[in-house]
């Protein structure tokens, strides 16, 4: 796929020409026209060009490839700014573009072949990309938005360069699952943060040079996560239902058990069999109603929240009814170290479930391997 | 002539000239890739005529069983090519002879007299077989019974064997001493857990592990201490031990280290203490005073003996008295008048290795301790200790460098330091810069995985190097540093003058993928 199979890499541009606009103006982002108007009368200078040229020159410095772009501001305006000369596709209204224009042309790029997609944007751009491409194409983040909490961006515009250079060379042939989370931009204005894990992008992945300080999925990280469900499978009792929360580390243990797994969603087994897909709170509460249950929930990379991000349907009545001492928490080493020696949190929205909830816990970390953690509030 | 200032060379102005380093520039192929068939490098002559009518088909007498039905698959080389490969083999490293090697924290990378190996060459030892009769070896039993009297006074605890053949050999080895007490107390069962810490070498929890436990992993306090509070969390009747290392691999002491032994105690655990590298304490802690029950030495770190690429090492492990019936056999024993071999230990967890483990490695543990005394073994510790500190008091000069954890406290051996403020302002990684630095003929490492403190360096410079080498060191990596903020380029493509310049690491991290040997290389990337 790359220069190493002797022909020349197509490399996709996307840039989201609004994304950072919110962030020096102090509105936490930039979704919505409105927004993106007020960040520009309030002074704020678009700074995603300029990130996407850094990270573009430093791959026209390194590796030949086919750059295949939206038109004007979305990339040909970067590519040509650095001398390259870019197949144009797609159309669009210049100076009025959407999180729709990201959709096309996320979608555009798929269609021609590209072998990796590159993006400059925040959250809101990985969201709109991952719902376009999903896992069908190796992506990568240029970090231009104002939120960089996915795992799909490289650390900075430099080190994306050097990532997409590598991937494109055949000297990186690594791609790992990244999460793309997104805040609600209308809640934080309010003051609430509501963390949302959207799905996963396939990202070429070298330790160094990818935003680690949000959680990884690396090879080894898929083995441990296989170690961890292998642990969690052997510990599982006859009659009793298993919760699982969402996250590609529980997927493992759904895969252990030969089923799928709503990635984004809670979904309820008993005896290796699912009882209930993507569950909400009502139909969890149903199905534990007199019956024992476990929680198996693994935290938000780089974060560390365990219940109340993302995992809302197991509610604080939920978790009440199953018990402090049926829940477990799994976790890689590699996730427990994205959180930089902080505790594990909850924030459930109920006080007393919340307080029942501090203290010590086992995370399974490995297979017969787990860490002592605290959870705080 | 006047003698040469070697100073004045590498110094200008203050200002050092950096030293450049050029490796060999042989890529050399693995030498079963070298093999060509029907290449010899020994041809051995056919058997005279009367040999062989007197002495008939040797062979034949081979039973049937114990013939190869297919000549070994080894590569087929002439000697001059064999020779040529290991050469230039060598010329591709920066090993401990051609660099000041203080980069390569938690090895205790220490100069190693050359005379010790000449001892341990010796043709009286070489010759030895461990099959002769205790009569016969009274010399190297000595040797090693009297190198057992100095690791019980160092440790304080009562008895040691020389027998496990790597420090990871060694915490097995304590590892099942833990499990064969439980169950001599009908306990071993019930007790199916060892407690370690992140920052203790990660043998511990790997080996506990190899042994059927289950691996309880304590992560840091907010001081960078091992969390009192999760350990207390931890034990239970479920505790069969805690395998501990002090100092941690940050370099900091934890001073509630006997709190820690008392509350695993309490719960009924055994506890072992990782002392692998004990430059920084020799003389000055003993595990005794700690109450540990068990403990186990490096001689490829502390002892000197050197630490060799993986190859000839010993784990020294040792216990209490009343753990003393569980220690591998045989022991090395004395009357007062003659040496000889004890296997009449009935609860021994048996053999950790072959025969009497490594004896030349004994010897040069020996030699190195005896030619220091016990004031000069103290004094190891307190240079080491010394140079650590100044070492660490010029390198966070340079900026962009800091050290996590326990605030206002120095370090003993050796510091995990952290480049994240460099990373951040510049984009070039801890990694990187150590990279770099080997254009200049030194190097670093950073930390086990997972990186708990971020954008990681560890550096030892144990006893070894003097003021000069240390500071020549330490601008080396100022000046790496300093390239970081000003041509980021240079440092991002180093290394300039090596022979292999950046490999992927992802496919280490991935067993599906790893190959050990030549065979099994060939199994998963396809060939015959």
């Amino acid at each position: 796929m790359t220069e190493a199979a002797g022909r020349c890499p197509k490399l996709g541009l996307i840039v989201n020409p609004v994304a950072g606009l919110g962030g020096r103006v102090g509105l936490k982002g930039s979704d919505g026209e409105e927004i993106q108007k007020r960040a520009l009368e309030l002074g704020a200078v678009p700074g995603a060009q300029g990130r996407a040229a850094q990270a573009l020159e430093r791959v026209s410095s390194i590796v030949n490839t086919d750059i295949i772009t939206w038109p004007v501001e979305m990339g040909e305006d970067v590519a040509k700014r650095c001398g390259l000369d870019p197949t144009v596709v797609g159309s669009i209204e210049p100076g009025k573009t959407s999180a729709e224009d990201t959709r096309h042309a996320a979608a555009g790029m798929l269609q021609a072949g590209v072998d990796l997609l590159l993006f400059a944007g925040g959250d809101g751009t990985a969201r709109d990309i991952c719902g376009a491409v999903g896992s069908k194409v190796p992506v990568l983040g240029i970090p231009a938005g104002v939120k960089i909490h996915s795992a799909a961006f490289a650390t900075t515009p430099l080190a994306a360069g050097d990532l997409a250079s590598l991937y494109l060379q055949g000297r990186v042939s690594a791609l790992r699952e990244a999460e793309v989370i997104d805040i609600d931009e209308e809640a934080l204005r309010r003051g609430d943060i509501t963390v949302r894990l959207f799905g996963y992008l396939k990202v070429p992945f070298r330790t160094s040079l990818i935003q680690s300080l949000k959680s990884a999925s690396g090879p080894g990280e898929k083995v441990a996560m296989q170690a961890i469900a292998a642990t969690v499978v052997e510990v599982m009792e006859k009659g009793v239902l298993y919760i699982i929360g969402p996250g590609t580390t529980t997927r493992e243990v759904m895969t252990g058990l030969g089923l799928g797994k709503t990635l984004v969603g809670v979904d309820v087994v008993e005896d290796g069999r699912i009882v209930a897909s993507d569950a909400n709170e009502s139909q969890i509460l149903s199905l534990i109603a007199g019956r024992r249950a476990v929680i198996v929930v693994t935290p938000i990379g780089g974060q560390g929240c365990i219940f109340g991000r993302g995992n809302q349907q197991i509610s604080p009545e939920v978790i009440r009814r199953v018990g402090r001492e049926n829940i477990i928490v799994v976790g890689t080493p590699g996730k427990l170290n994205t959180l930089a020696g902080r505790p594990l949190w909850v924030d459930t929205g109920d006080r007393e479930v919340d307080g029942m909830l501090y203290g010590h816990y086992r995370v399974v970390t490995g297979y017969n391997e787990e860490a002592i953690c605290r959870v705080s509030g | 002539m006047g003698q040469r200032d070697i100073t004045k060379e590498r110094y200008s102005d203050g200002k050092p000239v950096l030293r450049r380093f050029h490796q060999a520039r042989w890529d050399e192929p693995i030498i079963f890739e070298l093999s060509r068939a029907g290449q010899r490098g020994i041809l051995v002559p056919e058997v005279d005529e009367e040999i062989r009518a007197r002495a008939g088909d040797v062979l034949a007498t081979l039973p049937d069983g114990m013939r190869r039905k297919d000549p070994p698959a080894l590569p087929e080389l002439s000697q001059p090519q064999v020779v040529r490969h290991y050469a230039r083999l060598s010329q591709e490293n920066l090993g401990a002879d051609l660099n000041v090697d203080i980069g390569q924290g938690t090895c205790t990378m220490k100069y190693s007299p050359k005379i010790n190996d000449q001892l341990a060459a010796n043709p009286k030892l070489l010759d030895l077989h461990p099959f002769q009769d205790e009569e016969t070896v009274q010399g190297i039993l000595e040797v090693m019974y009297r190198f057992e009297q100095i690791l019980k006074e160092i440790s304080g605890l009562d008895r040691f064997s020389l027998q496990p053949g790597a420090g990871s050999a060694a915490i097995y080895a304590n590892v099942s001493i833990i499990r064969a007490y439980h169950e001599a107390r009908g306990e071993s069962k019930q007790r199916d857990e060892i407690i370690t810490t992140i920052f203790s070498h990660p043998s511990n929890a790997a080996c506990a592990k190899t042994a059927g436990y289950r691996v309880i992993t304590l992560y840091p306090d907010d001081d960078g201490y091992p969390d009192l509070d999760a350990l207390k969390a931890a034990v239970s009747e479920r505790t069969a031990g805690l395998l501990i290392t002090n100092p941690e691999d940050t370099g900091i002491y934890n001073p509630k280290i006997a709190e820690f032994v008392d509350i695993v105690h309490g719960a009924g655990g055994l506890c072992s203490y990782d002392q692998a590298n004990a430059n920084g304490v020799l003389g000055i802690t003993r595990a005794r005073e700690a109450d540990f029950d068990l403990c186990h030495f490096n001689l490829h770190k502390t002892f000197s003996t050197p630490h060799g690429c993986g190859g000839p090492a010993v784990g020294a492990t040792g216990v209490k008295e009343e753990l003393a019936r569980f220690l591998p056999v045989p022991l090395v024993e004395y009357d007062g008048d003659r040496y000889r071999l004890d296997y009449d230990l009935a609860d021994s967890i048996g053999k950790v290795g072959s025969f009497h483990g490594v004896p030349a490695v004994v010897v040069k543990a020996y030699a190195w301790a005896m030619s220091l005394g016990a004031d000069g073994l103290r004094e190891v510790a307190g240079i080491a200790v010394l140079n650590n500190n100044y070492l660490l008091k010029k390198m966070l000069e340079i900026p962009g460098l800091s050290i996590p954890y326990a605030k206002g406290k120095r370090r003993i051996e050796q510091v995990r330091y952290s480049w994240e403020k460099l990373a951040e302002e510049t984009g070039v990684h801890s990694e990187e810069l150590g990279i770099r630095a080997a254009d200049f003929g030194v190097h670093y490492w950073t930390s086990h995985h997972p990186f708990v403190v971020p954008e990681p360096c560890t550096l030892e410079p144990t006893e070894s190097y003097s003021k000069d080498e240390l500071d020549e060191y330490v601008a080396i990596i100022a000046h790496v540093a300093r390239e970081a903020y000003t041509d980021p380029e240079i440092v991002k493509s180093a290394p300039h003058n090596s022979t292999v310049h950046t490999i992927e690491h992802e496919p280490f991290d991935d067993p599906s993928q790893w190959a050990v040997t030549w065979r099994a290389f060939r199994r998963k990337v396809g060939g015959d």
